[in-house]
């Protein structure tokens, strides 16, 4: 025993550095790593199993797509913002939409709106599933995952049937959508709100009261309220602290204000309340379907987008065909109509949080300037700060609750 | 509590700064104000701490580049108040060839990347920033991509000339 001791105290020398068993070993999480669930790599200083230090480092997968937006019409851009939170694109298609049409002042039909809420909400339902259903293979249980997935895999289903896309979306036009929901598409979006209740419960039965589960989550990564505004936090892990702070009801776009619905909001901030705050809002998400679903039937039908011309593009077979639509067409992707020049901020409730696109206008086809104001990115730096003193494996629950999307992360 | 509209907001704003505030239109609502580099810190700390305003929340920090402008480089600020829903724009504009501005991270944690991704785009220095480096871009980027001056592409690049595709 004396020997190790001395030794140890000979290696003090040697190295010149304080007791070895105290040396800090430097981990590598990502930049590819499973458990980040996106290309974004955190260079952390562990003591054993307990982080002391971390650095953030992002910027992977940065494509440009504010420069790119400078140089190309609105209608173009649609399917940039597909590929920032590609869990929810119908989110980020709607966000944009609106942003163009409050800049243009265009007035959308009731019907529209009620459709888009339904695309965005069904969105978000996705969103979460995927958030929630990996924290829980995050924690170590698989099966509960494998139960939503095929819900979300039927959500796609929808949107396939909407607009012939899974992921990246490119739902909808300027004005409106491209085509109406057909007979499948709304026979879905019904068969959706009645059997995703009984799974969601299902999915909570498995891990609400889950001893493991709640002893992984509860009073891990607990934020309170102060700090979370300090650091501009948004979205479902903002509620989770206690701040009702919800895009949709604060500033309601698209006829929110139409809907009745609640904002759940947590107490702790911790990952299980984040995870309960999720959960919650699918389960209002499908009520406010149901209720614009019901909305829906006492509009006219086949209304699906604004009359307007000169901003929607027309359908192709009318192009060919009828003088008008060919001078609109032209006129449209010539980028002939003036805009108004000036400079709008529209911001919509994302599935991460606060999504708002800055656009400025100076009367051309493309924008001066477009910026997105993209939760994760703002959600996202608060991760190394408060890292510091928690447990490896906490910390990869953290992250997996802060539902970090690289792609809306880099832009 | 008396809702707090565009015209009261002002109207603070313009007691306590008197000229250093200029500008005050309302584009789609938001009302947008223009300040000085010396004072967006105190304008910023007074929208902040002011017990009927209360804008506590930052949303967001950009810059957009005019280089037809004497001053070329606006750095913008969206704050809200979530307390009245209601929210300002403030504008700097600034020396495009030496852009520099004081810190919001002061006042905000949340301003740290903010600040970081709108350096490492247009090249705007935050004096007082903790740790001021690229974010998005490879650290040995020599440029400010976002500036008008640089095009989306190489103008050089011939492998996308429109003679190959028979126009």
């Amino acid at each position: 025993m004396n020997d190790l001791k001395s030794n140890i105290t000979a290696n003090r020398l040697v190295f010149d550095d304080n007791d070895p068993q105290d040396e800090l070993v430097t981990l590598n999480l990502g930049p590819t790593h499973p458990a980040t669930h996106g290309v974004f790599q955190n260079v952390l200083q562990i003591d054993g199993e307990r982080i002391v230090s971390g650095i953030s480092t992002i910027g992977y997968i940065h494509r440009a797509f504010e420069k790119i937006a400078e140089h190309r019409p609105y209608y173009q851009i649609t399917p940039l913002t597909d590929r920032l939170n590609y869990c929810s694109s119908p989110i980020n298609n709607m966000g944009w939409h609106m942003t163009v049409e409050k800049l243009l002042g265009i007035e959308i039909p009731k019907r529209v709106q009620y459709m888009r809420v339904i695309i965005m909400e069904l969105a978000r339902i996705a969103d979460h599933i995927i958030c929630n259903g990996i924290l829980g293979v995050d924690t170590g249980a698989f099966s509960g995952f494998l139960y939503v997935m095929q819900e979300r895999e039927f959500i796609y289903e929808i949107f396939e049937e909407i607009c012939g896309a899974r992921l990246t979306t490119n739902i909808g036009r300027i004005g409106g959508f491209e085509r109406d929901f057909n007979e499948i598409a709304f026979a879905k979006i019904k068969e959706f709100i009645k059997r995703y209740p009984p799974i969601l419960a299902e999915f909570e039965d498995l891990f609400n009261r889950n001893r493991i589960f709640i002893d992984r989550t509860s009073g891990v990564a607990a934020v309170d309220p102060e700090t979370a505004l300090n650091y501009s936090w948004s979205g479902p892990i903002l509620r989770a602290t206690g701040v009702d702070y919800d895009v949709r009801v604060n500033e309601p776009y698209s006829s929110y204000e139409d809907f009745d619905f609640d904002v759940p909001v947590g107490e702790n901030g911790d990952v299980y309340d984040r995870y309960m705050v999720r959960n919650e809002e699918m389960r209002q998400s499908i009520r406010i379907i149901a209720q614009a679903m019901e909305k829906l039937e006492k509009e006219p039908k086949g209304l699906f987008h604004a009359d307007v011309p000169e901003f929607y593009l027309p359908p192709k077979e009318m192009v060919y065909n009828n003088m008008e639509a060919l001078i609109y067409h032209f006129k449209i992707v010539m980028g002939e109509i003036d805009t108004p020049k000036t400079e709008v901020y529209h911001a919509v409730e994302g599935a991460n949080g606060e999504l708002g696109f800055y656009l400025i206008s100076d009367g051309g086809r493309s924008p001066y300037r477009l910026h997105f104001r993209r939760p994760s990115f703002v959600n996202y730096q608060m991760y190394a700060p408060m890292s510091g003193g928690m447990l490896l494996s906490d910390a990869i629950i953290n992250m997996s609750s802060l539902n970090v999307i690289a792609g809306e992360l880099d832009a | 509590m008396a809702k707090l509209d565009n015209q009261t907001l002002i109207g603070a704003l313009q007691d306590q700064f008197g000229d250093e505030i200029s500008g005050g239109e309302e584009p789609f609502g938001l009302l947008t104000i223009e300040t000085s580099k010396e004072k967006i810190l105190a304008v910023l700390r007074f929208l902040k701490t002011n017990k009927s305003l209360q804008f506590i929340y930052l949303t967001d920090i950009t810059a957009v580049h005019y280089p037809t402008q004497p001053l070329g480089m606006a750095v913008v600020y969206h704050v809200h108040s979530l307390v009245h829903n209601v929210r300002i724009r403030v504008k700097v504009f600034l020396d495009e060839v030496k852009p520099e501005i004081p810190s919001a991270t002061v006042l905000w944690n949340g301003a740290n990347w903010m600040e970081r991704e709108t350096y490492d785009f247009f090249g705007v220095v935050f004096t007082g920033h903790p740790d001021l480096r690229r974010i998005l871009n490879v650290d040995e980027m020599e440029v400010f991509p976002m500036r008008k001056e640089y095009p989306l592409e190489d103008p050089n690049r011939v492998d996308k000339k429109d003679f190959f595709f028979g126009r």
